[in-house]
């Protein structure tokens, strides 16, 4: 032994490990060894089904009810007439497009919220929703489409993309310092960056042919409303591009939930990582945007509903985007029965349930003495 | 034979240059400890030896070869670093940290495995975090919390272990405990170990290989029993001190000079 014998220390480095084999960390999938936790499959799994219901039932119900089994056959063609027109036409795109916007919104919301480790990181607080609104408007009204839905504008979508990838660019600029940024930085600058962007879509609106303005703004409160295929179309396909990047960055995705010296001490190349995963996270909230406006507090409340759900310390990808696809099927149903005959636009509903949650956020935030 | 060599470095964050022309060479196999006064750059040196931070000049080596030639994930398992203050998700628990320290080693055709298992657990096993795995992180003591992130370097199995103030937060008695087991690691494996610590003493205890820096420099590098001496304690603190030895391990001890203070005499305000 050499000079380090304060007291006979135990020897234990040369504890054996247990033979005995340890169920603790999940269930392994073959043939990969990947880990899953049984709670978290469950949930997850919950979580689809619940949607699925939700799907089920906002093509079910409404001012004409079809029965589910009536609905089933309009799918395969040998419904009646009517119920074939109502599910195929009306019901089925917008409840596709709402399950499609709600997944799109619940991963942008996780894989910002990993990224900057800060829960009221969203892309509808930190000024990427609004540069697509910025980006959608001007495309609508310097556009000067004339279609007849303010959704339909062909434009639009190009024009959300721009606004938010500008908006996104300029976020990260500002925050950027000493060759390196932090989350925290990144959401004060996107607050900033989310006022004047605001500013100018009122500006843009102010100055706006009165009936182009009052179209825009039904697109900015965030309305499912009149969505057909084309709509669910164009978020299959943005999907179908995003998720298989998003799945190779899981991860990267996991390590940046950790401090950044960490995640570098365990081989992340972080600042690349980050990037990625904020410009997956961008790409995401625009093309949701374009397609729905951009509906409030879903892209912040469903990565940590579901991290709450699974009772992980990660916030869980997948899952979080199962339940974006749930809330905003459930807000829709609710935005069109609440006050039927009246149709509210679905963020009106966001926003009536996810405004009381971003208080509770800012409170408990504030009690802990910290922003995540 | 030298596990890291720094050489030429210039060390900077933005404009504001921490060290110039700065040399560096630690032994491998051995336990270096660096030291020295507030602001001197030694975490900063830690930072440019693990590659989290870029020199403007000159360059560092692991091994024999540069150290930028390294990918991420190589460099991860061959150098494992501790941070000053580590950051992990509310709510994670012990095991699945410390099973983070697998990363490294792990492909997406080949993740999590027996082999891995094992590592994690004798890595907890090894820190005395065994009995807490199941526990939040966040409900732990600073001392605890200090052992679990050492436990998730161990996991990484690398040859190099970098310690930013391991020590920091703890009281005594979790110092020794952390010191005494960078010391087994390091007899029982070879690892060679760089720890930044602020306590001389300690330093002096612990340290095969000590480097004393001021301002951007070594002032002076070499066993503690040979390098600390009361003129470089005045050179790098700026203290006059004498130095005795250490009734238990031999090695040196920095006792200050100054006001000599008899305990409880006088007016409480007395010397204030």
């Amino acid at each position: 032994m050499s000079v380090h014998t304060v007291r006979p220390a135990p020897d234990r480095l040369a504890t054996p490990a247990p033979a005995r084999r340890v169920r603790r960390y999940g269930w392994e999938l073959p043939p990969f060894g990947g880990l899953v936790r049984p709670r978290a499959l469950g949930v997850f799994a919950a979580v689809l089904g619940l949607a699925t219901a939700a799907l089920v039932a906002s093509v079910s119900i409404g001012q004409f009810a079809i029965p589910v089994d009536d609905v089933v056959r309009a799918l395969t063609g040998t419904g009646g007439a009517d119920a074939t027109l109502i599910v195929r036409e009306l019901r089925l795109p917008r409840a596709l497009t709402a399950l499609l916007v709600g997944v799109a919104f619940g991963l942008a919301g996780a894989l910002m919220q990993a990224v900057t480790r800060n829960p009221l990181a969203s892309p509808d607080l930190i000024g990427i929703s609004a540069g697509a609104s910025t980006g959608g408007v001007a495309a609508m009204l310097i556009g000067g489409a004339t279609a007849a839905g303010a959704g339909s504008y062909p434009t639009v979508p190009f024009g959300a993309l721009a606004g938010a990838l500008v908006a996104a660019a300029v976020c990260y600029g500002m925050a950027f310092r000493d060759g390196t940024i932090t989350g925290f930085r990144f959401v004060l600058v996107g607050i900033g960056v989310q006022g004047a962007l605001t500013a100018l879509t009122s500006w843009l609106l102010a100055r706006a042919d009165i009936n182009e303005a009052s179209r825009a703004m039904v697109w900015l409160t965030g309305s499912l409303n009149g969505r057909g295929f084309e709509h669910a179309w164009w978020m299959g396909l943005a999907l179908l591009c995003c998720v298989p990047l998003v799945l190779a960055l899981i991860r990267p995705y996991q390590l940046l939930q950790y401090g950044d010296d960490t995640a570098r001490a365990l081989g992340l190349p972080v600042d690349r990582a980050r990037m990625l995963l904020l410009l997956a996270s961008v790409v995401l909230a625009a093309v949701a945007t374009a397609a729905a406006g951009p509906i409030g507090f879903v892209a912040l409340a469903a990565p940590q509903v579901a991290r709450r759900l699974t009772g992980t310390a990660n916030l869980p990808l997948l899952t979080s985007g199962a339940v974006g696809a749930a809330l905003l099927l459930l807000a829709d149903l609710a935005a069109r029965l609440l006050l039927a005959p009246i149709e509210l636009p679905v963020g009106v509903v966001t926003g009536v349930v996810g405004a009381p949650y971003l208080m509770w956020l800012l409170v408990r935030a504030n009690r802990v003495g910290r922003a995540g | 034979m030298t596990a890291l060599l720094g050489e030429g470095l210039r060390l900077s964050y933005g404009d504001r240059v921490v060290a110039e022309g700065f040399d560096i060479a630690l032994p491998a196999g051995k336990v270096s400890v660096l030291v020295g006064p507030n602001a001197c750059g030694k975490s900063t040196a830690l930072r440019a030896l693990a590659r989290l931070l870029t020199p403007t000049a000159g360059a560092v080596y692991l091994g024999d070869a540069p150290i930028t030639g390294f990918s991420h994930r190589e460099l991860a398992r061959r150098l494992a670093l501790l941070p000053q203050s580590p950051i992990a998700p509310d709510g994670i628990t012990v095991r699945d940290l410390v099973a983070r320290g697998r990363t490294p080693h792990q492909r997406w055709w080949r993740q999590w495995s027996r082999a891995d298992e094992e590592i994690v657990e004798r890595a907890l096993a090894a820190t005395g975090t065994a009995e807490l795995a199941d526990r939040n992180l966040d409900e732990l003591s600073g001392g605890q919390r200090q052992r679990v992130w050492i436990a998730l370097a161990l996991a990484q199995e690398t040859p190099v272990l970098l310690l930013d103030e391991p020590t920091t937060y703890l009281d005594l008695a979790f110092q020794v405990d952390v010191l005494e087991l960078v010391a087994e690691l390091n007899e029982r494996n070879g690892t060679t170990v760089v720890m930044v610590l602020h306590d001389l003493n300690q330093a002096c205890r612990y340290a095969d290989h000590l480097v004393a820096m001021r301002a951007g420099t070594v002032i002076a590098a070499g066993p503690p029993t040979e390098v600390v001496t009361p003129e470089l304690v005045r050179e790098v603190f700026g203290l006059e001190c004498r130095i005795i030895t250490c009734p238990v391990a031999g090695t040196p001890i920095v006792v200050p000079e100054g006001r000599p203070r008899r305990g409880g005499a006088g007016f409480p305000s007395a010397g204030k």
